[in-house]
Parts: C-alpha cells; sequence; structure tokens
C-alpha cells in the first residue's frame, strides 16, 4: 500500500494525527488510568535504581544523602579498577563460580532423579504422600533451614555432631569448617528444592504418549529399559532447557543462604559476588564501589541470560521471550 | 496389572526404599526441632544438645516466647500485617496492570510490556535499592517491606496470560448490554479469575510470610522486626533483645529448645497450610510454563 493512499481516509475525514491520537487515548483513558500506579511502581523502584548505578562512577559520601550522590565527583572506572585488581575479585568470582558449579552438578539431576523414581510408583496414594512431604522444604524459609541445620550441625550441641563425636571421639564441626562448609551449602540446596524443582519434570513425564510403554511392555521391556529408552528421552527437551537457563543464572550462587549461614572463618570458600557486594556496600558503606561490584555482575548476567534465551530459540524452543 | 518379574521386584523394591529415606530426610530435621523445642534444662544438660525423642515434656521455652516476652506476639503482628496489608496491595497492583496488558487493541501495549520485561533481566542492584529506599524515607517504616515488592513482574505475566486466554466474547457481550470497561474487569473478568488470582495471591503471601533480608536492611527498631528476623537473631546469639526477664528465672530453658520452639511458632502455620495450598502452587508453574 503507498503511503498517501493510507494517508487519505484521514484528510476527507478532517483530522489530523493529533486528534486522531486523542480520540483513542479518550477512548482508552479508563485502562491508561487503570496501569498508571503499576507503571509509577515500575518506574520508582526498578528503573530509578537503574539510574542509580551511575554511583558507580563517582565517589559518593554515605552520610550526604541524595544531596551527596549529585555532588559526588565523577572518578570514571577507579572503582572497577580497583574491584578488578584486587585479591577479593578472584574469590569472589572463583567461590561464586565453584558454589554455583557444584549446586548444579548435584542439584540439577537430583529432581529428574527423584522425578523418574516417584513415576516408577503405582500406589497412587503413596506417590502423593511422598510428593507433598517433598515440597514443604519449599515454603519454609531459609532462616528457618538455618535453624534447621544448626540443629543437625551445630559443634557441640547438634545432634549429627553430638552422634560422631561420641562415636569417633574427635571433636567436630561444620558450619566454621573450610572442608565441611561447601558440602552444607550443596547439600542444603538440593534438600530445599529437590520436591519442587521435581514438578516440571513430572508434568512432562505425564505427557508422554502411554502407548509407548503398551508397546514397550508387549515387547518385553523391563521397567528399567522402559525408564531409560522412552521416559528420560521423553523429558530429554525440558532437561536441556532447564539446564541452559540453570547455567544462565551461573552468578547466582544462593544469596540467603550462604548470608545466613557463613563466618568470617570461612570466608575464604564461600563469600560470592552478592555477599561481598553487601558487605561492602552496606556493612563498611562504600556505596559506589559495592555499586560497582553490583553493576559488573548484573552486566555479566543480562549478557548470559540472553545468550540462554538464544540458545534456546536456537534449539528450537520458546525462551521466557 | 502386569505380573512383575523377580528383577522387577527387586528394582520396585530399591526404589521404595530410596524414596521412603528420601522422605524421612526431609521429615526428620523437624521432628528433631519439634522434639527438643520440649526438652528441660535438666535433660538438656544430660543429653548434651537437640534430641530426636524427648524423655519429658516441657512447656517452659513455649511459656517464654508466649507469655513472658512480648516479642513474639509482636513479631507475629508485623508478619501478619506484612502478610495482609502487602499480598493485597500486591495483588490490586498486579491485577490491574496485567488487565490493562491484556487488552490487546490498547494502543501502547507492546511497549508498556516490554517497559515491565527489561526489568525482569536487568536491575540497578542491590545498592541502589536501598538508596532509594532510604530517600523514600521509607527506612523503619512497615512499608519497606511492602512498597518495593508490590508487583513481580513474573507473576504479572503469568496473570496477563491468563487473561488473554478467556474468551473474547464474553467482554464483548457485556460492551453489547452496554456495560464499561470497569463493569467488565469487575463484574465479568474478576469472577472468571478468582482461582488464578488465589494462586498469585499464594504466591505473594508466602513470600511475605517468609522473607526477611528487606526487614534487614532496611528496620534497626527491634518493634518492627518480622517473625524470621527475630528467629536469625536468636539462632545467632542464643538471646533476645527484650527478653531480659529470662536470665532473672530460676531454671532458664536452654538455647536449643528456646531456638526449636521459636522455629516451630514461625513455621506451624506454613506447615499446616501448605498441604492445602500446594496443589493451586503447582497449577500456578504450569500457567506460568504456558508462554502467551
Amino acid at each position: 500500500m503507498s503511503r498517501s493512499s493510507r494517508t487519505l481516509p484521514l484528510q476527507r475525514s478532517g483530522e489530523s494525527r493529533w486528534s486522531l491520537a486523542r480520540k483513542k487515548f479518550i477512548k482508552w483513558r479508563f485502562y491508561y488510568l487503570l496501569i498508571t500506579p503499576a507503571l509509577l511502581y515500575f518506574l520508582i523502584f526498578h528503573y530509578a535504581p537503574m539510574a542509580g548505578i551511575l554511583i558507580a562512577f563517582k565517589d559518593i559520601s554515605p552520610f550526604g544523602g541524595l544531596q551527596g550522590v549529585i555532588d559526588g565527583p565523577w572518578v570514571g572506572l577507579k572503582h572497577f579498577t580497583r574491584f578488578f585488581n584486587s585479591f577479593f575479585f578472584w574469590n569472589v568470582m572463583r567461590n561464586t563460580l565453584e558454589i554455583s558449579v557444584l549446586k548444579i552438578i548435584f542439584g540439577f539431576p537430583a529432581p529428574i532423579i527423584f522425578a523418574l523414581m516417584l513415576n516408577e510408583v503405582t500406589r497412587t496414594v503413596a506417590k502423593r504422600v511422598v510428593q507433598t512431604i517433598s515440597y514443604l522444604p519449599h515454603f519454609i524459609s531459609w532462616v528457618v533451614v538455618t535453624g534447621l541445620i544448626t540443629a543437625l550441625l551445630a559443634s557441640n550441641s547438634g545432634l549429627l555432631t553430638g552422634l560422631l563425636n561420641s562415636l569417633t571421639g574427635e571433636s567436630w564441626s561444620f558450619l566454621t569448617n573450610p572442608d565441611h562448609f561447601r558440602g552444607i551449602l550443596v547439600s542444603s540446596h538440593v534438600w530445599k528444592t529437590v520436591g519442587w524443582s521435581s514438578i516440571i519434570y513430572l508434568a512432562a513425564i505425564a505427557g508422554i504418549d502411554p502407548h509407548l510403554y503398551e508397546a514397550a511392555a508387549i515387547d518385553g521391556a523391563s521397567r528399567l529399559q522402559m525408564a531409560r529408552h522412552i521416559t528420560l528421552p521423553g523429558i530429554s527437551f525440558v532437561i536441556v532447557i532447564l539446564f541452559i537457563f540453570e547455567v544462565g543464572h551461573i552468578l547466582e550462587a544462593g544469596f540467603e543462604q550462604i548470608l545466613l549461614l557463613y563466618s568470617p572463618a570461612v570466608y575464604g570458600v564461600s563469600d560470592i559476588l552478592d555477599t561481598y557486594v553487601y558487605r561492602e556496600g552496606l556493612i563498611r558503606l562504600q556505596y559506589s564501589f559495592a555499586a560497582a561490584v553490583g553493576l559488573f555482575k548484573a552486566i555479566v548476567s543480562l549478557i548470559l541470560i540472553i545468550g540462554a534465551n538464544s540458545l534456546a530459540r536456537r534449539l528450537g524452543q520458546p525462551g521466557i521471550w | 496389572m502386569l505380573k512383575l518379574s523377580r528383577n522387577e521386584k527387586i528394582f520396585l523394591g530399591v526404589i521404595y526404599v530410596l524414596l521412603l529415606g528420601v522422605t524421612l530426610a526431609f521429615l526428620l530435621p523437624f521432628i528433631i526441632v519439634l522434639s527438643t523445642s520440649f526438652i528441660s534444662e535438666a535433660e538438656f544438660a544430660r543429653r548434651g544438645g537437640y534430641v530426636l525423642f524427648p524423655e519429658g515434656i516441657d512447656f517452659t521455652a513455649y511459656d517464654i516466647l508466649f507469655r513472658r516476652s512480648r516479642v513474639i506476639l509482636n513479631a507475629y503482628g508485623v508478619t501478619a500485617f506484612r502478610v495482609v496489608v502487602g499480598t493485597l496491595l500486591n495483588l490490586a497492583f498486579t491485577v490491574t496492570m496485567a488487565y490493562v496488558l491484556a487488552q490487546k487493541q490498547l494502543p501502547g501495549r507492546i511497549p508498556l510490556t516490554i517497559f515491565v520485561f527489561i526489568t525482569m533481566i536487568f536491575s540497578g542492584g542491590l545498592i541502589p535499592r536501598f538508596l532509594l529506599v532510604d530517600y523514600l524515607g521509607l527506612r523503619n517504616t512497615l512499608w519497606s517491606m511492602i512498597v518495593p515488592i508490590l508487583v513481580n513482574a513474573w507473576y504479572m505475566l503469568i496473570m496477563r496470560n491468563f487473561f488473554m486466554s478467556l474468551p473474547e466474547e464474553l467482554s464483548e457481550a457485556a460492551i453489547v448490554d452496554g456495560a464499561t470497561a470497569p463493569v467488565i474487569l469487575l463484574r465479568v473478568v474478576l469472577p472468571l479469575s478468582l482461582p488464578v488470582i488465589a494462586t498469585i495471591g499464594l504466591f505473594y503471601a508466602v513470600h511475605h510470610w517468609n522473607a526477611w533480608f528487606d526487614a534487614a536492611i532496611y528496620i534497626d527498631r527491634s518493634e518492627l522486626q518480622p517473625l524470621q528476623i527475630i528467629l536469625r537473631g536468636l539462632l545467632r546469639s542464643a538471646t533476645l533483645e527484650g527478653m531480659e526477664e529470662i536470665s532473672f528465672m530460676e531454671k532458664p530453658p536452654p538455647a536449643a529448645s528456646l531456638r526449636s520452639a521459636l522455629i516451630i511458632v514461625s513455621t506451624v502455620p506454613v506447615l499446616f497450610i501448605y498441604p492445602f495450598i500446594q496443589r493451586y502452587f503447582v497449577k500456578g508453574i504450569m500457567i506460568g510454563g504456558v508462554k502467551g
């Protein structure tokens, strides 16, 4: 269609683009009014902090308030170079990546195996009871999980610690021991997520054509063979996609969990990007420096998630956008 | 039912045993803290720590939490406020936004959706967010736990997808009957959407019940602390702020049983409700999985 023919009807009715837009606005005014509060929320609490990353390129005083932010001198990339050249950069990056990778190695297959095992349970009541119990950790806070870990592993009074102490005659400690601390992080992560994460796999298993199992049974396949040759291939796409996005979130090593459980004794093996930002920023009040570290993480995360999404789409999956 | 071969019986047996072990692993920590919350100072001294089976039942720890101290009741009040008021505001903002963005003809719908979507993949980070709450004067108010998390973009998109899946004929019929936009929202769309609204509302409510980090950074005043913060404090130091009276007791309960009792107290509501609401959550995940 040519441009002139499109504008013709408007000229004929004597309306300008402006008045047409106004008419449209009046027609939809109720909807625009309705969405305004929520838009303001996103503008203030999400976009204003995005503009706030400018403080990463300034030196701001922690006590100057908003005026301190405006008055603070520009320092370019000073905070970034300081971070990249410091000992903490390597320590924090290594911890973040290693803890994330450990959590993926143990935490990613766990719900798949759990779902495959649940799928073999033919008694529906038993299956539902186990499922419901397995969801429980998802609904409780990390603070409560910390309390449960204390009950098991606190030095002296913990149930498991006490048991080990009396069995071996040694004095065990876990939460303050760098050799054991990551094990606690990974196992409590698996404990908290395995049941809930299995839901998506169980749903995928439920979508597999039952005829495949019938045909396999006629051919004399055992249940283990069916699980391996029908169920697992049937959910392989879900597995691949979830794995891609798991890797896309590799810089999220478990902020709340680590912040609640760690102590200076285990900083060397557990201090991650998020906890480092928290301590530098909100405890030591180095707002600009901490904001720079946070911005570094946000940018790398953005690249990773865009990469994960385009990879998922290349595999013919919808991705998240 | 198919006859099972001997190998398959062993296979199934192994799976049942493994699943039983896993189930126990989920439950045991809770049983331990429940048991320990009932032990007395004498029993703790004798047995030296957390226990799986208590020898006697002693309610001192609960007595302290609820009768001798006002800290817990006050913290319950704070948590209840953020759960109830917070969730209601979450829903009001989320439903209205989702409803508007579900209007397929709305001019500007795509840019507005992208405007929200960008916040899902990029954020300014902890420090700018903290400074913002500070500059807005929200620190040390209950609102600091509610206003900064009014709309969860992901939940909002789930709800928008649900609204978009409603048959358009319903709204069109209402328009023919002379209904205006507000009437359609209140009389046609909302009644049809109660299940999804309940589901998202439960997501928000559980989040508010369990949240602690926002209170930890925004709130210094002890009378505004929610339950989770009080629990975190007790796990760290074994004494409770505003619980000085414990030291004057003849037989104070051991820290382990006080901690356990508080874990139970702050988990019981969730423990009782979640078996009934989990199916809504599962449904929510499934709706979220469908792209619109």
